[in-house]
């Protein structure tokens, strides 16, 4: 049914998917912590492991570009990036995602400055949550492992660019067992891209000047294949467990059934998440967890029917949206939920931790657990900060 | 924009994807002239058709014949920049107020 076992980094073994899933182009420049992701396919180009052609540029604003005119082209396109690279990609995010080109990048979530900053948060992608790409969350290295396929099967069923985001560092060097598919099966699954017109087919000019009369009809257009990208993602997810034994839905639910309270976030702390629910249930507490895996397009309705009827949810954003109330993740949620019926409707808490590398405990999980239970504090403000120091030693 | 003029442009669920332009030569049916608001004007009895006007153009507006002599402006394209009246050394260019606007 499946491959090896091999103990890999998140890294090494998106390194290995990406060369599994047989692109055409990979263009990138070094950045912590996606650098050994470049590193690790420059190596299998080097040693003839894969025939795509590895393009080492200046910048991300030109591995982005580097990616979008290959993939215009009819190539299957790479690239691997983190925080401040990201963000020299902005221009570019919109431009792939707005010429329906299916780049897949896997995005290695660092704090985007500043100060300066190489750790783990989710301050960068989360900033590109509006550009029109797929993004897809792992929680650890088999995630981000498996996650790999998914994106680049729904990008090219969709004609969209996607992303997978894993945790800088906690992720991304923390070496774990990870199952791998076989070549072959691997390469069966992601079949070869079908690209519609290319500038190779003809005489084509793409990404022309597009006036008032015609950009909003391209915009709706785009909106449709963001909606199509649910359905395409579920077919993903449903053919990748068929092959591997592994189901990566949308969301995944934490001993949620019977739960009057829940953590929701997204990433490596569902690790750290999952020991305090285990820890808590012991005691007696009925408390659960909802992890998203999948954030564009937003699993609104899988969300809302995770948690209507709980009593308080804890929403935890490891980034701060900067909106007074908390992070994105926070904001969607809220918005999931707002379409329930106002009886079911849980409380709401969002939460702001593990900013720039902060660990997050299980004692922290604890802590956030307490205050659901507690009434809203009439000076908690709308959002609560957890893991950050109050008050200075004296 | 009008919407008489609406109803016959193609809706998004029809509209060529992402923008993309299938046909070769098409910038050419994109009519630029109605951008202008100076006309060049050209004096062909003082012109010396040494073509230096020609690859200034940027819109590709002063036609240029295989029997070496320059041709009048292409008006529906040029978009009155003034640039061929600035290099032109023979004053063989003027630039004019466009639709008569005071
Ligand atoms: S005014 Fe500008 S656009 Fe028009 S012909 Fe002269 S150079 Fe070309
Ligand atoms: S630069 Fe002046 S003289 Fe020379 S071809 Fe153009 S209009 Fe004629």
């Amino acid at each position: 049914m499946s491959g090896r076992t091999a103990l890999l980094s998140g890294n090494e073994a998106t390194a290995i998917a990406m060369r599994q899933a047989r692109p055409d182009v990979f263009a990138a420049f070094p950045i912590t912590p996606s650098t050994e992701i470049p590193q690790y396919f420059s190596k299998f180009v080097a040693d003839g492991e894969t025939p795509a052609v590895f393009v080492p540029v200046e910048s991300e604003h030109s591995s982005m570009s580097a990616c979008i005119g290959a993939a215009a082209s009819g190539a299957r396109s790479f690239t691997a990036t983190s925080a401040n690279g990201l963000a020299l990609m902005w221009e570019e995010l919109y431009i792939a995602a707005s010429l329906r080109l299916p780049v897949v990048m896997a995005c290695v979530n660092r704090a985007l400055s500043g100060p300066i900053n190489i750790n783990n948060d989710h301050s960068d992608s989360m900033g590109a949550r509006d550009s029109g790409w797929i993004q897809l969350y792992s929680e650890n290295a088999q995630e981000a492992y498996d996650q790999f396929f998914i994106a680049l099967k729904t990008a090219e069923s969709v004609g969209l660019p996607a992303m997978t985001c894993q945790d800088g560092f906690i992720t991304s060097h923390a070496v774990e067992p990870v199952e791998l598919l076989e070549d072959g099966k691997a390469a069966g699954y992601c079949g070869t891209w079908k690209p519609g017109r290319t500038l190779l087919s003809g005489p084509v000019s793409m990404g022309p000047y597009d006036g008032a009369e015609f950009y909003m009809e391209h915009k709706r257009q785009q909106s449709d294949a963001v909606s199509q990208a649910f359905e395409a993602h579920a077919r993903a997810v449903r053919e990748y467990g068929a092959l591997s034994g592994r189901l990566l839905d949308p969301v995944e639910e934490y001993r949620l059934d019977d739960a009057e309270y829940a953590f929701v976030l997204i990433g490596s702390s569902a690790g750290t998440g999952k020991d305090a629910v285990d820890r808590l249930r012991e005691r007696g507490h009925r408390v659960g967890l909802l992890k998203i895996r999948l954030f564009r397009p937003f699993p609104a309705e899988a969300i809302a029917r995770a948690l209507s009827g709980r009593r308080a949810v804890a929403v935890m954003d490891k980034c701060d949206g900067f909106s007074g109330s908390g992070g994105p993740l926070a904001a969607e949620v809220a918005g999931a939920l707002y379409g329930t019926p106002a009886a079911e409707r849980p409380e709401l808490r969002p939460f702001v931790y593990g900013l720039g590398g902060r660990d997050v405990w299980v004692e922290e999980f604890f802590g956030i657990y307490e205050s659901l239970r507690n009434p809203w504090a009439a000076d908690a403000g709308r959002v609560e900060y957890r893991g950050v120091r109050e008050e200075a030693p004296v | 924009m009008a919407n008489e003029t609406r109803k016959f442009l193609p809706s998004w669920r029809t509209i060529d994807s992402a923008g993309t332009v299938a046909v070769p030569g098409s910038s050419e049916k994109f009519l630029t002239g109605d951008w202008r608001t100076e006309r060049p004007v050209w004096k062909a009895e003082a012109c010396r058709h040494c073509a230096l006007c020609v690859p200034a153009c940027p819109d590709s507006s002063i036609p240029f014949g295989a029997d070496q002599r320059r041709g009048g402006f292409d008006l529906d394209h040029c978009k009155g920049c003034g640039v061929c009246a600035a290099v032109c050394p023979f004053g063989a260019i003027s630039m004019i107020p466009e639709g008569g606007l005071k």
